[in-house]
């Protein structure tokens, strides 16, 4: 029997006005907050500890964990930021959060802050997406004409104050503590650890730093319970997840779902490949994470099997490749985009990036050599492990596993080009005429 | 490279050890070391690019990866902690740690023009050398190279090829970090990252060239050395600076007899590895316009003479002056070239009218120097003004005036240091040195000094009484009558130690070899019998044939000025730095003689001109301001000329005296000597301030202005800061001065841009000294404190 969907962040999204705060009120919006806020804070930290909740931001750290690391009483104002810079090729659902359900994402900041004894919290939202600016901006406006934001928040003594703060359209800046500098005014580069943010992040404070879809998780879980929450997904991978399916299916779309759902269900309901063609291969999470082929379909979708099958579950936004896309192109599309916006502060991801792409180039337009393919290997494994931060790293997963299951492909570029071997046009989603 | 902790100078803490071991070798380091440190101590080196000892960690060039047991990926070991029992394995016991270091260094090159031929840096380029040893013989990299416009000034001074730059920022950590001008900054993102500066605020710092220092390619290099010589072609010897009294280590590079550059050298006690710009760039003048030949005036005029000649002229001249003469030192001399004019004075010349102030100068300074300062041992040194609880200026502005003072400052203020020293300075504004330093300004009007010495805020009174207090005075405390007295009384009163900063290099030297009327050397009493027959005996004169105490400082000028003085010798004076009207005065002396290097306004009027040595040309000691010596070396043994001290040992002969001229001879004299122990002169009666209504002027020198040592590069004083009237909003409005201000004083005026400065007090303005369209002196007759009229000016910006 196939796993059912279990929509609960996008149950109601359907309703136009959810994004307001009527709209989210009407469907039971805000009672966690009024149950949280008559609650010791550790005790929900304890809650979210119990639940299992992993970070929904890519690295699947546990979220109960980080905010545990906070030193209370410790006489230094703490505070919340909200990642919502989400900017990876393929990764598209903290936007969609945004835009349709903001209200369960401020409601979350709201309760992680009082958890967290932060009474200033930060929503640092990518630059290039106004509209989601907007309904959280607006979200955010709402709670504080209503109290749920400010001073004495519902009578609880609990204050607290929201803001809503626009990138510069740097993907680095999704890297926590370049984040923390472009929030305070700087030039957005990792900053060398430790410290960690959760002893001195903004503003040499303690710091707890979370993706959109883990806080808009934590209201659900405050107000449904532990178990009603654990009931979902495997022991590692508790809960459930928004995902965002795209790519050569029919229906591209966000699909909640609890965690262990194979992408064979994931990619039924979302209506299958387009007519004609099959899954060539696959990202579950974000370019940042190496690519599986058909033969991974019915992995459960976790943290685990995903890990085990030499993957990473990333974002969980899964994208499908079909035959008609070649190998080499999107690779070489993946780095051209990492050389872009590798921040420069290393050596190994400011010139491996830039060297890689000039070598996958080459293949894309057929003059790549067979020395190259494993220079190429070589190169990525000296950026691996080696960058300052995770860029360098994400940047250096494609071409491995890419060589691992196409190695054809890239012997094809050695005198082929890509637009030769694969009909450009053909691939496109949006037409299929005009193709060869 | 520096390691920061400083022999000698540390309270004996104990310091909680852990082991690590390094490629198998095991050794105890403090805790916090970092694993570079340690493995530099084993003598393991690690390849390293960002990494500097001297600026916090950055962890960017990845170049010093190494493998730690139980951690999984390779770690940075500039920016990684040990930890007791931590296994490290370098690139000689692993080949996780080797391949990670070969495979940054193959990235750096990528993108580096490798152009090692015709660039500055090769031959001493961390780049190269790394390359050498961890690099790999052939590229793999065949794709095409980023490529920029190059070089691009970032000063005037400071050129920066960006196609060679790897990222460390280095630079830009100092500018930040060390500097506090934060000026340079990365700019853009990926390979194209580059170092750059804003559009309109170029790199305006007087430390630049350090940058140049510790940039491990070539792309920072300077004006004045880009494309002169190469490392290996240059002869390197380890000297001192003769440019203020900071006391930097230097290193002077020279090729076929002529300097090409010098390098801040490493002293972690003074100067770490830091030094100024003016120290670094400031040097065409030891071999520009030199003084070849002795002269001698005839008929008016000053011909080439031979040496025994020009000898035989200036003895007889002297001779016919009788004691009615006077020794003119001035501020650069080295200490065993003061000692010998000070033994010339009164030896050869029978008189004790000698002085080394070729400035603003007062009596109750002199005797503040003799009861306080002379000959005394170290009473504060650098790294106590790390561990002071608070540090107050007076008359003293560090950054122009002794500016590794100011580094040593501004990193015992910063919070990076975790010393967070306070820094407190009386003066008539809150500079941008000030700033950098954190410090607080106690407001006083140029000449109301002292009345704010003895008028401090409690809490500052407080923290004075702490252990480890200082106060700092400058040279232009003699400006300000009383403030040398109420220093020396609130030291007395709070127990904080007191330190007197003089501005040249050669003050202090002078000052301990006796070169001022009333002192021996040692910081002996003329009057004290003892120091007398001390003196004589060492001397081998009868002690009668010492001569009583003479005159210094206006009190001589005015004897001269009345024409009481027959006879003068001046070593390295230059006239325009006396505020009264010296050139006048010395026109009326029968006969001078003038020991100088360069043409000036004494060499002049002088009836003989001997020729002497520049600092490269002999070896000597300066004595910085806390009264280190700082010895150097002969830089050239074919040296053009000798010494001041050997050619008044020609001069002595030639008059009947037999006195020694060799450095070595000197200081073995001044070392049998030694400190005076007796009972040392006292300061006469409390001066007070004198009244400053109306409009004051405050001035001082700029580190880069007209200083004749500066002359010849023009680099250089394209960074000096513009010349500008700065004063509070209120004192412009009172004058209705808008872009413009005109100063006038007694002399004359000068017209200026406003820079307003609400910090200042009101009714002060202040003025470049010695600047472009400002030479307070000549173009005001007016000094420190004095009393001016401020104008609107007519031609904003109109500078000469």
């Amino acid at each position: 029997m196939a796993t059912p969907l279990t929509p609960v962040i996008t149950e109601f999204w359907d309703r136009p006005d959810l994004y307001t705060l009527d709209g989210y009120r009407a469907v039971g919006g805000y009672t966690a907050l009024d149950k949280a806020l008559k609650m010791d804070p550790d005790a929900i930290i304890g809650q979210v500890k119990d639940s299992g909740l992993r970070g929904r931001g890519g690295a699947g750290f546990p979220t109960g964990m980080k905010w545990g690391f906070v030193p209370q009483g410790d006489g230094k104002p703490h505070y919340l930021v909200v990642n919502a810079d989400e900017s990876e090729p393929g990764a598209c659902k903290d936007i969609p959060i945004m835009m349709a359900n903001p209200h369960a994402l401020v409601e979350g900041v709201i309760i992680a802050s009082y958890a967290i004894r932060a009474n200033h919290a930060f929503i640092y939202i990518r630059g290039e997406v106004p509209n989601a600016i907007r309904k959280v901006a607006f979200a955010v406006r709402q709670a504080k004409e209503a109290g749920l934001i400010g001073k004495n928040i519902l009578g609880s003594g609990f204050d607290l104050d929201v803001v809503v703060h626009s990138g510069a359209g740097a993907y680095i800046c999704g890297e926590e503590t370049a984040l923390l500098d472009s929030l305070e005014g700087y030039r957005g580069q990792p900053r060398l650890k430790p410290p960690f943010p959760a002893v001195a992040g903004l503003y040499a404070s303690p710091t707890v730093i979370n993706n959109v879809e883990t806080i808009a998780n934590v209201p659900y879980i405050v107000d449904r319970g532990v178990e009603w929450f654990r009931q979902f997904g495997t022991e590692k991978s508790p809960g459930f997840k928004v995902f965002a399916v795209s790519g050569h299916v029919k229906r591209p779309g966000i699909y909640e779902a609890p965690l262990g759902i194979t992408m064979r269900e994931l990619l039924d309901y979302a209506g299958g490949m387009r007519d004609g063609s099959n899954v060539k291969f696959w990202i579950p999470g974000g370019s940042s994470v190496p690519m599986l082929t058909p033969e991974h379909l019915d992995l459960p979708l976790t943290y685990e099997a995903m890990a085990e099958a030499g993957t990473m579950l990333g974002t969980g936004t899964p994208m499908l490749f079909d035959q008609t896309t070649s190998v080499v192109k999107a690779v070489t599309r993946w780095l051209e985009f990492y050389k872009h916006e590798s921040c420069g502060k290393c050596t190994p991801c400011r010139e491996g990036t830039y060297w890689i792409t000039g070598v996958l180039e080459k293949f894309e337009h057929g003059h790549g050599t067979e020395g190259e393919m494993e220079t190429l290997v070589n190169l990525c494994g000296q950026i691996a492990g080696r960058s300052f931060c995770a860029l360098g790293d994400a940047a250096a997963t494609p071409y491995p596993a890419a060589l691992k299951y196409f190695r054809d492909e890239f012997e094809a570029a050695t005198h082929t080009s890509a637009d030769e071997q694969f009909d450009p046009v053909a691939s496109y989603v949006f037409a299929g005429a005009g193709a060869r | 490279m520096t390691i920061t902790n400083e022999p000698g100078t540390q309270v004996a803490v104990p310091t909680e050890l852990v082991t690590v071991i390094i490629d198998g070798v095991a050794i105890g380091v403090p805790k916090g070391t970092l694993v570079i440190r340690a493995a530099e101590m084993l003598g393991i080196e690690i390849p390293r690019f960002c990494d500097h000892p001297l600026l916090e960690p950055v962890a960017a060039c990845r170049a010093c990866l190494i493998e730690i047991d139980g951690v999984p990926k390779p770690q940075p070991a500039c920016a990684q902690v040990v930890s007791d029992g931590m296994q490290v394995h370098t690139q000689y016991s692993s080949d996780v740690a080797r391949l990670a270091q070969e495979g940054v260094m193959e990235f750096l090159l990528l993108n580096h023009p490798l152009d090692c031929p015709v660039c500055d840096k090769g031959g001493e380029c961390p780049l190269q050398n790394q390359a050498m040893s961890i690099g790999r013989p052939e590229s793999r990299f065949t794709e095409e190279k980023r490529t920029f416009d190059k070089p691009i000034n970032v000063s005037a001074q400071i050129l920066l090829d960006r196609e060679r730059c790897v990222s460390c920022a280095r630079c830009t950590r100092f500018a930040d970090q060390i500097a506090g001008d934060p000026m340079l900054e990365l700019l853009e993102r990926g390979a194209q990252q580059q170092v750059g500066t804003a559009d309109d605020q170029p790199f305006d710092s007087y430390f630049s060239g350090n940058t140049i220092q510790i940039c491990p390619v070539g792309a920072l290099t300077s004006a004045t050395y880009r494309f002169r010589a190469r490392p290996f072609d240059l002869v390197s010897v380890p000297t001192s600076c003769e440019h203020c009294a900071s006391g930097c280590a230097l290193r002077t590079d020279y090729r076929r007899s002529t300097v090409t550059r010098r390098l801040a050298w490493d002293d972690p006690q003074v100067n770490e590895e830091w030094n100024c710009d003016k120290g670094r760039f400031a040097f065409a003048y030891l071999q520009q316009g030199r003084i070849e030949w002795p002269l001698v005036r005839e008929n008016g005029e000053l011909r080439t003479a031979s040496w025994p000649e020009a000898l035989a002229v200036a003895a007889r001249g002297l001779q016919s002056a009788g004691t009615d003469t006077a020794v003119l030192v001035g501020g650069r001399s080295t200490m065993e070239d003061a000692y010998a004019y000070s033994r010339f004075a009164r030896v050869a010349l029978g008189t004790d009218n000698i002085d080394f102030r070729a400035r603003a100068n007062s009596e109750e300074e002199r005797e503040f120097l003799a009861a306080h300062i002379a000959g005394t041992p170290i009473k504060v040194e650098y790294a106590d003004l790390e561990n002071a609880p608070i540090v107050l200026l007076a008359c003293f502005e560090p950054e122009d005036e002794s500016p590794i003072v100011f580094l040593r400052l501004r990193k015992a203020a910063s919070n990076a240091s975790g010393k967070n020293v306070t820094v407190v300075s009386v003066a008539a504004g809150a500079t941008r040195g000030l700033a950098k330093m954190n410090g607080t300004l106690i407001p006083a009007k140029p000449g109301q000094e002292a009345a704010a010495l003895a008028n401090l805020p409690q809490d500052i009174q407080q923290a004075l009484a702490q252990p480890g207090a200082v106060i700092m005075v400058g040279e232009r405390a003699a400006s300000s009558p009383g403030t040398l007295s109420a220093a020396v009384q609130l030291s007395q009163q709070t127990g904080a130690a007191l330190a007197w900063v003089p501005r040249r290099a050669g003050e202090r030297g002078a000052l301990d070899a006796g070169a001022i009327a009333g002192l021996l050397p040692g910081g002996r009493p003329i009057s004290d019998p003892t120091a007398r027959s001390e003196v004589a005996q060492i001397w081998g004169i009868e002690v009668s044939a010492l001569p009583q105490q003479g005159l210094s400082g206006l009190a001589l000028h005015d004897a001269v000025d009345a024409g009481r003085i027959r006879g003068v010798v001046v070593g390295g004076v230059e006239l325009s730095d006396y505020p009264h009207q010296a050139a006048e005065a010395l026109g009326k002396v029968d006969f001078i003689v003038s020991l100088e290097n360069h043409h000036s306004a004494v060499t002049e009027m002088a009836d003989v001109v001997l020729p002497v040595g520049v600092v490269t040309e002999k070896s000597g000691t300066f004595l910085d301001w806390e009264g280190r010596p700082r010895p150097f070396g002969q830089v050239f043994r074919d040296a053009m000329m000798g010494s001041d001290a050997s050619v008044l040992a020609m001069l002595a002969d030639s008059m009947g005296h037999s006195l020694p001229g060799a450095v070595n001879d000197l200081r073995a004299q001044m070392g049998r000597l030694g400190p005076w122990t007796g009972a040392r002169a006292t300061m006469g009666p409390t001066r007070a301030s004198t009244t400053t209504d109306g409009v004051r002027l405050e001035t001082w020198r700029l580190l880069l202005d007209l200083g004749v040592m500066q002359e010849g590069d023009a680099h250089l004083a394209a960074t000096a800061r513009p010349t500008v009237a700065r004063m509070s909003a209120r004192t412009a409005q009172a004058h209705g001065i808008a872009e413009a201000a005109t100063v006038h004083g007694p002399a004359g005026s000068i017209t200026a841009p406003v820079e307003i400065d609400d910090s200042m007090i009101d009714s002060v303005v202040w003025l470049p000294m010695n600047s472009d369209g400002s030479r307070i002196y000549r173009d005001l007759g007016a000094g420190y404190g004095d009393g001016v009229r401020l104008a609107a000016g007519t031609q904003a910006g109109g500078l000469s």
